[in-house]
């Protein structure tokens, strides 16, 4: 189709002949059944759009911050855990690909275990160890060099990457940002199904006026364009309105914060409001497949 | 009369020509060797007895039905190697009038007989003037605005009439287009059909009414064509 057919036949569908129409009786249930069926998948693919960005920024948050940064943990006798402290930040100084590294404060670790001790930890009576800092330069450092070097030099550290657990959560991340965009295309697909059900039975139900139509000279487009036409605009307000009423639901859900972790950063972030928007239009167009696809086929079947 | 115009097209010998046309019905022959050639300007009556195949042969010619043998050609073309597009545009070069109407329930008369100027992209505002003309003409200009229920039989017959001329089509084809009217309304469209016809339309009437056949030829110069035992025949004198 060249670009100027395609302007009209776009211009068609949305401006559309008042005549065409009307010549194409109105019918009930199909109207509502399209109407609801657009505008609940709307609902529901915002919030699966939602959980795709918000695992989206999670898997990259975790990524970006855990990647760059290791702890060193110092397992060492109190009278020894100054001295083993001071050689191991002294070694990862030396340590190529070591942006920087520093040692908690007394404050910071307290901090740290507040939440499962409470405030005003009594360090100095718990055997807990000392915790270091590490930044990773870019490129990083060779991490098991570093570990035998710390194993030779100062027996009680720990090199702790966070690969352990950090790959997973990045991993589980992704799989549920996965999950969503399956989602949309599996609501997308239902979508389609449910407007083909709702626009064979359209057709059906108006065999008749197809049958005067194509007696009086129509040719098939003709025809077709009355109920793709409406089929699409329907489509495309019912699932305006679901799209609103889930924007909503979103926009009421409580802000991202650490104390509610990953459930309250569900939602959109900037320009991230404007994704939404696509959904009536991604709906429409689905309905205009599907209306395309079932009119071409039921009408082939006619002489 | 805009409507009332023909083509203005060169055409060959026949507007519509059938040849050594057969067609198979439920398993049987319902119709065999049927050759005719509609000439430009004729009138025809094509009659028979009730299940002969009088509608599949007008179904045949205006591409409603494919033929199972032989060859249907209109204005020159051959029907069976157009496309759907091409079908839909032949026919708006053939008018039809069915036994039953078929008409759009939804839409008020005048909608309907001007549902082939719609479906051909027209515009309505235009074709106003002659909408009206044609209305006064089929008698129906006080029922423009009524739904096809609300009309009677010799009403319904004459918008079927109506719609199937507003395109100036250069055939028309009328499937028993009496058998639901009184005698009177019988003689007034068979006058329509007349008033058609001396306009240079080629006319093709299904009937078993053989009285209107008789009260035509007072009228016009028509052939009278018999479907008997799966063949066309040209009717004799006895009718």
């Amino acid at each position: 189709m060249s670009s100027d057919s395609f302007a009209g036949h776009l211009k068609t569908l949305i401006i559309g002949d008042v005549q065409a129409d009307r010549v194409v009786p109105p019918s009930g249930f199909t109207a509502q059944l399209t109407l609801f069926a657009a505008g609940a998948m709307a609902f529901l693919a915002v919030f699966a759009l939602a959980l795709s960005l918000a695992s989206g920024r999670l898997a990259d948050r975790w990524a970006d911050e855990l990647a760059r940064a290791a702890t060193l943990r110092i397992n060492a006798p109190a009278e020894q855990r100054a001295a083993q402290t001071e050689a191991a930040l002294k070694i990862l100084r030396q340590t190529p690909g070591v942006a920087s590294a520093r040692a908690f404060t007394a404050d910071e670790q307290a901090a740290l275990l507040a939440p499962w001790f409470g405030a005003g930890v009594p360090l100095d009576a718990l055997p807990v160890p000392q915790l270091i800092e590490v930044i990773e330069d870019d490129p990083g450092y060779d991490a098991t060099g570093l570990r035998l070097r710390l194993q030779a030099e100062v027996p009680g550290a720990v090199l702790d990457d966070h690969t352990r657990w950090r790959e997973p959560l990045v991993e589980a991340a992704h799989s549920l940002r996965l999950l969503a965009v399956v989602s949309i295309l599996l609501i997308a697909g239902a979508m389609g199904a449910m407007i083909t059900l709702a626009a064979n039975a359209a057709l059906a139900a108006n065999a008749q006026v197809i049958e005067v139509l194509r007696l009086v000279g129509a040719q098939d487009g003709y025809i077709a364009q009355a109920f793709i036409r409406r089929f699409t605009l329907r489509a495309l307000s019912g699932a305006a309105v679901g799209m609103a009423f889930g924007m909503l639901g979103v926009w009421l859900m409580p802000a991202a914060s650490d104390e509610g972790g990953f459930l309250t950063g569900l939602g959109f972030q900037g320009f991230g409001w404007l994704l939404p928007l696509a959904i009536p239009l991604l709906g429409a167009l689905v309905a205009y497949v599907a209306t395309t696809r079932a009119a071409k086929k039921r009408l082939g079947d006619l002489t | 009369m805009l409507w009332g115009k023909t083509s203005g097209q060169k055409l060959g010998a026949a507007v519509i020509e059938l040849d050594n046309l057969g067609y198979n019905y439920g398993g049987g022959e319902l119709l065999s060797g049927v050759s005719v050639k509609l000439a430009p300007g004729s009138f025809h009556f094509l009659t028979g007895p009730s299940g002969a195949g009088k509608t599949t042969l007008l179904k045949l010619c205006y591409g409603a039905l494919t033929p199972t043998s032989g060859r249907v050609r209109a204005f020159n073309m051959d029907v069976k190697g157009l496309d759907r597009d091409q079908m839909a545009l032949l026919r708006r070069r053939v008018g039809v009038v069915h036994q039953d109407c078929r008409f759009l329930d939804h839409l008020p008369v005048i909608e309907n007989i001007a549902l082939p100027l719609t479906v051909s992209g027209r515009d309505l505002g235009q074709e106003e003037a002659n909408l009206r003309e044609l209305l006064n003409w089929v008698g129906l200009a006080d029922r423009s605005d009524a739904l096809p229920p609300e009309l009677s039989g010799g009403e319904r017959q004459r918008a079927a009439l109506a719609r199937s001329v507003i395109l100036s089509p250069d055939v028309i084809i009328a499937d028993e287009p009496t058998g639901n009217v009184d005698w009177e309304m019988s003689q007034r469209l068979l006058q329509l059909l007349v008033e058609l016809n001396r306009m240079g339309k080629t006319i093709l009437v299904a009937t078993h009414d053989l009285s209107l056949i008789r009260a035509a030829k007072n009228q016009v110069q028509a052939r009278v064509l018999r479907i008997w035992d799966r063949q066309l025949h040209l009717a004799g004198a006895d009718l």
